[in-house]
């Protein structure tokens, strides 16, 4: 499993980048849900987002599944390449791959650092 | 060997009706008109460049029955496709369907012409509510979702008339079927998920944090998709109705408590039946399905509109059967369906079902469904792990997966079919990785059961010794591993067009 030291990681495997305000899911995730097939952002430039919220929604051929906000704040940038290439997610899941950008963007409180998320992941028993 | 090859490829390619057709074939012969012949249609709705194929009978049924033999059905053999019951449909029930009075009948007869269905739909609304320990049934909604939706939309309606207006919030375990949070979507709903416990049962804790005077109700599926009966399930309904909610049963797993638990009884106030799985109506491409919802006294005056009622009593000493007709609830949600369900190819086999078991055989039933799955969860035990390793239900979810293998859950059931079984159900339910979800269901015997528990172990066997042989799986068959990313992604779903295409656009 590979995770990127200057992430931030939620408990529903997302990944929030605090620099740049990027939002994706984990190597972890994409590796659960094994091939990408479709990948809906849910959320518009401009729309103000809180911790939580519904971001996307991910199929894969095993399953589908909701993205939910790691941090608030508001929409600046959405990925509108990933619609034709779902198979990023899989591919690039820390780089090419991001979802949406946050300007302004407020970690949750609940996120962990990524030796606490491999941690974490481990413990799943998956 | 190249030729060879390619003749055989020519051979198992089906081609498709329209790569079938030639113009002027025809498969049917019309009677000569025994009415004067109307006016034409107007020219502007008139087409004929429509590419409808034409074929004589013999090449139509040698077409279907070809394509039927490429198919794998619960008449050839085990389908343990766990959480939806594929049980095999005794044949009587598609007699009984068949016969003229039922078949030759349309949903606007007058009610006078039409007693005998409406005493059938009586009778099996009747029933439904004996098996269910409900107050009211009715038996419109079209399959097990829409049923769902009438009830979420009863719920909905049952807050609204007490101008009880803030609730909002429908919970939903984990281990839901993905239609639950689907139903309560569609009412724009927000749907909160309660995570499952160490046993599988709905987390308490977490339920009585959710718990609070937003929350319209719950849905719970019990047996769960884990194939548990939830070990708290009277608290589970305290906690739910002590905050004000309506407790949702998903009736999809009712084949494990027939004349054992009734979940009306157990306090639900709502719940869809799925008669194509638990009563032997034909399912998937078989179908239509048939979803009835049951409800409790609070939900009665709800009921979609209209019921099969009484209108004019009968006189038994009179020998005068009963007028059956429709009523209508006071406060109905409305009609969910045009007409009254789908009654030959749903209600009708239901009732003969029913009927033919009656209530002990259909306790029989469930003892039977859930003692072989037992059986099977028993047999495959340390080699496949279990997650929620108790006693189940009518189902049990194995992971399928091995310790230093990279084979997963798709390869297994691949290789199954080289076994000639139907794979179970693969990556559900979400909260067991690479999950197998197993359900033998009542009807099959010991001899078919230990043969599929041989052919699992096999597996294991193959899953060490040769991982290729499962990757690569299924190998009998006409058609070998599909491309299910590229079925995914490329949504093209003709492989045909007529060739002048382009000129018809």
């Amino acid at each position: 499993m590979n995770t990127s030291a200057h992430l931030k990681f939620a408990k529903t495997d997302e990944w929030f980048d605090a620099e740049s305000g990027a939002i994706g899911i984990s190597d972890y995730a994409q590796n659960q849900l094994s091939d990408v097939v479709f990948v809906e952002i849910l959320v518009e430039e401009g729309d103000e987002i809180a911790v939580g919220k519904p971001i996307a929604s991910v199929e894969s051929v095993k399953a589908s599944t909701e993205i939910y906000a790691p941090a608030s704040g508001k929409v600046s940038a959405v990925n509108a390449a990933l619609a034709d290439a779902p198979e990023t997610i899989n591919s690039d899941p820390y780089g090419a791959a991001w979802m949406i950008k946050l300007e302004g963007g407020a970690a949750g409180d609940e996120l962990l650092d990524a030796s606490a998320y491999e941690q974490y992941c481990e413990g799943r028993g998956h | 060997m190249a030729d060879i090859s390619t003749a055989l490829d020519a051979i198992i390619v089906e081609p498709t009706v329209f790569e079938l057709s030639s113009p002027g074939r025809t498969g049917t012969t019309m009677p000569a008109a025994d009415v004067p012949a109307a006016d034409s249609l107007p020219e502007h709705l008139l087409r004929s460049e429509l590419p409808l194929p034409e074929l004589a009978e013999v090449d139509v049924v040698r077409h279907f029955t070809r394509l039927s033999q490429f198919n794998y059905s619960v008449d050839e053999g085990f389908y343990p496709l766990g959480s939806c019951t594929m049980k095999y449909n005794p044949k009587i029930n598609e007699d009984t369907c068949r016969l003229p009075g039922f078949l030759f009948t349309h949903p606007l007869q007058p009610i006078e012409t039409v007693q005998g269905n409406l005493a059938l739909m009586f009778e099996l609304q009747e029933w439904l509510k004996e098996i269910s320990g409900f107050a009211g049934v009715t038996l419109q909604p079209a399959a097990g979702a829409q049923g769902e939706f009438s009830g979420v939309l009863m719920m909905a309606a049952y807050h609204k008339m007490r101008g009880d207006t803030k609730r909002v919030k429908m919970l939903i375990p984990d281990a839901a079927h993905g239609t639950n949070p689907a139903s309560v979507g569609m009412l724009g709903m927000q749907v909160v998920t309660i995570p499952s416990d160490e046993r599988g049962n709905v987390n308490l804790e977490a339920l009585k944090a959710a718990c609070d005077d937003t929350v319209v109700g719950m849905m719970l599926t019990n047996p769960n998709t884990l194939g548990l009966f939830d070990e708290h399930v009277e608290e589970v309904i305290r906690l739910v109705k002590d905050c004000g909610g309506l407790m949702y049963g998903d009736g999809a797993n009712l084949n494990a408590l027939l004349g054992i638990v009734r979940p009306g009884d157990l306090g639900f106030d709502v719940m869809h039946f799925n008669l194509h799985k638990t009563f032997a109506v034909p399912h998937g491409g078989g179908g239509p399905g048939s979803g009835p919802v049951g409800v409790s006294e609070r939900l009665l005056d709800f009921l979609p509109n209209p019921l099969v009622g009484i209108i004019e009593e009968g006189d038994e000493e009179e020998d005068l059967a009963p007028l059956y007709g429709f009523v209508t609830p006071k406060h109905s949600i409305g009609r969910m369906k045009a007409f009254h369900g789908h009654f030959g190819g749903g209600l009708v086999r239901a009732y003969t079902y029913i009927a033919m078991h009656g209530p002990d055989g259909l306790k029989d039933i469930a003892q039977h469904a859930v003692l072989n799955a037992n059986y099977l969860q028993a047999k495959l035990r340390g080699t496949y792990r279990i997650p929620f390793d108790r006693i189940c239900m009518h189902e049990f979810v194995a992971e399928g997966r091995f310790e230093g293998s990279d084979v997963r859950a798709l390869d297994i059931s691949k290789r199954l079919i080289d076994y000639k079984f139907h794979p179970p159900t693969n990556y559900f339910p979400l909260i067991v990785p690479e999950a197998l979800m197993i359900e033998p269901t009542e009807t099959e015997n010991k001899d078919t059961l230990d043969r599929f528990v041989e052919a699992m172990l096999k597996i294991a066997e193959e899953a060490q010794s040769d991982p290729e042989l499962l990757k690569s799986a299924p190998h009998t068959t006409r058609f070998g591993r599909m491309d299910e990313v590229k079925a995914a992604r490329e949504l093209i779903l003709c492989c045909w067009l007529p060739e002048n295409y382009e000129s018809l656009t």
